[in-house]
């Protein structure tokens, strides 16, 4: 047995050791729009890191670089032993279908898209009914009539926020026009704000004075642009008023914080299952803080609280563009 | 649509063709020279990042710029480096650079900033803002309700940065550069024979080292332009790949710089079109006609060439008849007969009009431009001989 061998041998037997040695604890996924893309993920995170602040306790983590490495991430933790493994974005959903069911003893958590398998909890969100709020104001505020919707990846997941949005306008401004546009087709759509902003101009050159980004880091771009152009724009996921302050309307918030740190609490025992975050549940919100309260007048509030509530009673149902891919408001 | 639709088609046009424009100048001196250069988008990138950094710390935006062009030439003296002093494989140098500037940006705006990889947003007074000309309306809502003229002012010839005016002086200087002065008829003799350079008693290393910083300044002056004047701050990967459409516009124009212009100008349009008409709506029969012309030239064109280009493109033409036949058939559910469906109005599917850059791009190459020849000695690192 020559020295090398001995050293490699050594050295392995020394990386299992401390693999079990580090792996206990949960551990967090991010998506391909990365940790902080002041959206999304960057919500996921602030969860996973608010719980680690209360707790004490540690947390292991990844960002994702390109597609490729997904189901590669997921076997990992869940060979290391961290458990739960929760993984934000909709794109998980197809590698962790192929890698669940390889460890049971794991529980993992899903954000935005439904898995069913018996060691998953999937976390979705009523995007539609938050994004019908900020619909509601967007028309609320609109001048020209006219407001707009930037997408991301042209996906159903996106399109409901489309929906949602256009269904709220048009809740409160029947005439309204609501011109919609997707940045792309391909993964890519999340990081490129210089199109964001294109399209932007675009937009408001076609009369939109409000414009509502679900777009990850796109969205910067967008919002920028409005600022730029003296319109106002919506931001989503996380509370982004604070970009542009007193140029952006309001966000649509998605509480996936919460989504994260409820998992994270939970620990190893984290309930399976279906798991919808909607208005009645605060899952999904209109943000209003000390940057936007000058643009949200008090019959705006009312207006918006009032159809809040009756979201959560069940009196008022939005169409959810995933439940059949057809949207009564506007036409992608 | 009416004129101030194109006034805004030909200005969004050129605020994208000038990155483009920029790197592919920068890839017409190196590439002349003999040095090709697949780094152009790692070293915009690299500028992109430091020029918005440093425009943040101080506040000054040309100090940005100027950064930038500096860490733009310190990749192209390593390029230069590896590949003249050395005698590199040029491509796997200009790949490494993409790849170092790719990581290091994200790695380095973590480390400084703190936010994931990207800079803070930059405050308007360290960013190249639109000039505004006297007279000219700035907001879009004012400009809708001007006067056809008032729109062509205020749109296409006002509200540029200073860098898309730069950039587009930069065309007939380098053609001036290449064409008119010694320096530049011994770069391009530098490119094409170096070794009847080298007899002359001119040295070969020294004027490729000079074609390869001039890259890296016009590089250096595009990833600015794209981090402190079109965006306000560094993102991860933001030049999405414009280095490799440069490099595609540079062969389009025969690395020729009036050339250059028209080719970046046209992907410029195309991404414009893009953008601005997502949701358009046709009658069948021009989409058809469209779809069936694009078909047709592919074909066309694929006939003249090897049997590969035959299958590949003849496919594309096949799914493009179908595509277009299919929204014919589509359209006959709602319209009564196959004549009146013809003149239905549907809505162009947006991944059609996204492949359009690209459909276009075969066709135009078919038709219009011939064999492009690159320089004789690209590529190959010049030894002496003894």
């Amino acid at each position: 047995m020559s020295f090398t061998t001995k050293f490699l041998g050594a050295t392995a037997a020394l990386a299992l050791t401390a693999g079990a040695a580090w792996a206990d604890g949960p551990a967090i996924i991010y998506d391909l729009g990365g940790k902080f893309d002041k959206s999304f993920n960057e919500s996921a995170y602030n969860g996973a890191q608010r719980w680690a602040e209360e707790t004490g306790e540690e947390f292991a983590e990844f960002e994702i670089t390109s597609d490729a490495q997904r189901e590669q991430a997921i076997r990992r933790f869940a060979e290391a032993g961290n458990n739960p493994i929760v993984m934000a974005g909709f794109s998980w959903g197809t590698p962790l279908e192929a890698a669940a069911a390889d460890y049971p003893d794991t529980n993992f958590v899903i954000i935005d898209a439904a898995v069913d398998a018996p060691n998953i909890r999937s976390v979705v969100f009523n995007e539609h009914e938050g994004s019908y709020l900020v619909g509601m104001l967007a028309a609320a505020a609109s001048e020209t009539d006219t407001v707009s919707f930037v997408g991301g990846m042209d996906i159903p997941l996106i399109r409901k926020f489309g929906c949602g949005y256009a269904q709220g306008v048009k809740a409160v401004n029947p005439d309204a026009t609501v011109i919609s546009n997707m940045t792309g087709t391909t993964p890519s759509a999340w990081n490129d704000p210089v199109k964001g902003s294109e399209l932007t101009l675009s937009q408001i050159s076609q009369g939109s004075d409000v414009v509502f980004a679900a777009a990850g880091g796109t969205g910067i771009g967008v919002l920028q642009t409005a600022a730029d152009e003296g319109i106002l724009s919506i931001g989503v996921d996380s509370n982004q008023n604070y970009l542009h302050s007193g140029q952006v309307l309001t966000s649509m918030v998605k509480r996936v914080d919460n989504a994260v740190y409820d998992a994270f609490a939970a620990g190893e025992n984290v309930e399976v299952g279906l798991n919808v975050m909607g208005v009645e549940n605060e899952g999904v919100a209109y943000s209003l803080d000390e940057h936007n309260e000058e643009l949200i007048t008090d019959e705006m509030k009312a207006m918006v609280e009032e159809a809040s509530a009756q979201m959560a009673s069940g009196e008022l149902e939005v169409h959810d563009y995933m439940s059949d891919e057809t949207c009564p408001a506007i036409d992608f | 649509m009416d004129f101030f639709t194109f006034v805004q088609l030909g200005d969004a046009s050129v605020r994208m063709a000038i990155p483009l424009l920029l790197a592919c100048l920068a890839g017409l001196f190196s590439e002349r020279a003999g040095i090709f250069d697949i780094g152009l988008e790692g070293k915009m990138l690299a500028a992109a990042f430091l020029a918005a950094a440093v425009s943040l710390v101080s506040g000054n935006a040309w100090v940005g710029l100027l950064a930038g062009i500096g860490i733009s030439i310190a990749l192209s003296l390593i390029h230069g480096l590896a590949s003249i002093t050395f005698r590199g494989n040029q491509l796997i140098s200009g790949v490494a650079i993409n790849f170092f500037a790719a990581g290091l940006t994200v790695v380095v705006a973590q480390g400084w900033f703190a936010q994931g990889g990207r800079t803070p947003s930059l405050p308007k007074d360290a960013r190249f803002n639109g000039i505004d000309f006297p007279g000219a309306l700035t907001r879009v809502r004012d400009k809708m309700q001007a006067d056809p003229w008032a729109q062509f002012y205020s749109e296409f010839i006002s509200g540029h940065s200073i860098l898309v005016y730069l950039g587009l002086l930069t065309v007939p200087l380098s053609w001036w550069v290449l064409y008119r002065t010694r320096f530049g008829l011994r770069l391009r003799a530098v490119g094409e024979a170096p070794e009847a350079v080298d007899t002359a008693g001119i040295s070969v290393v020294r004027l490729r080292y000079t074609a390869v910083i001039i890259a890296g300044v016009l590089c250096g002056v595009a990833g600015a332009y794209l981090s402190t004047a079109v965006q306000a701050g560094f993102t991860k990967d933001m030049t999405a790949n414009r280095g490799f459409i440069a490099l595609a516009a540079l062969i389009f124009a025969k690395w020729r710089p009036w050339y250059a212009l028209g080719a970046c100008l046209l992907f410029g349009l195309f991404f414009a079109i893009d953008n601005r008409f997502q949701n358009i709506q046709l009658e069948v029969i021009w989409i058809m006609t469209g779809l069936f012309a694009a078909a047709a030239a592919m074909t066309l064109y694929a006939l003249r060439r090897e049997r590969i280009d035959l299958i590949v493109l003849g496919g594309l033409s096949a799914v493009l008849v179908f595509v277009g036949l299919a929204t014919w058939i589509g359209a006959m559910d709602e319209a009564i007969g196959a004549t009146a469906a013809l003149f239905e109005t549907v809505k162009v599917p947006s991944q059609l009009i996204q492949s359009l850059p690209y459909l276009f791009v075969v066709v135009v190459l078919a038709g219009f431009v011939g064999k492009a020849i690159p320089p004789r000695a690209g590529g190959q690192p010049y030894v002496k001989e003894r």
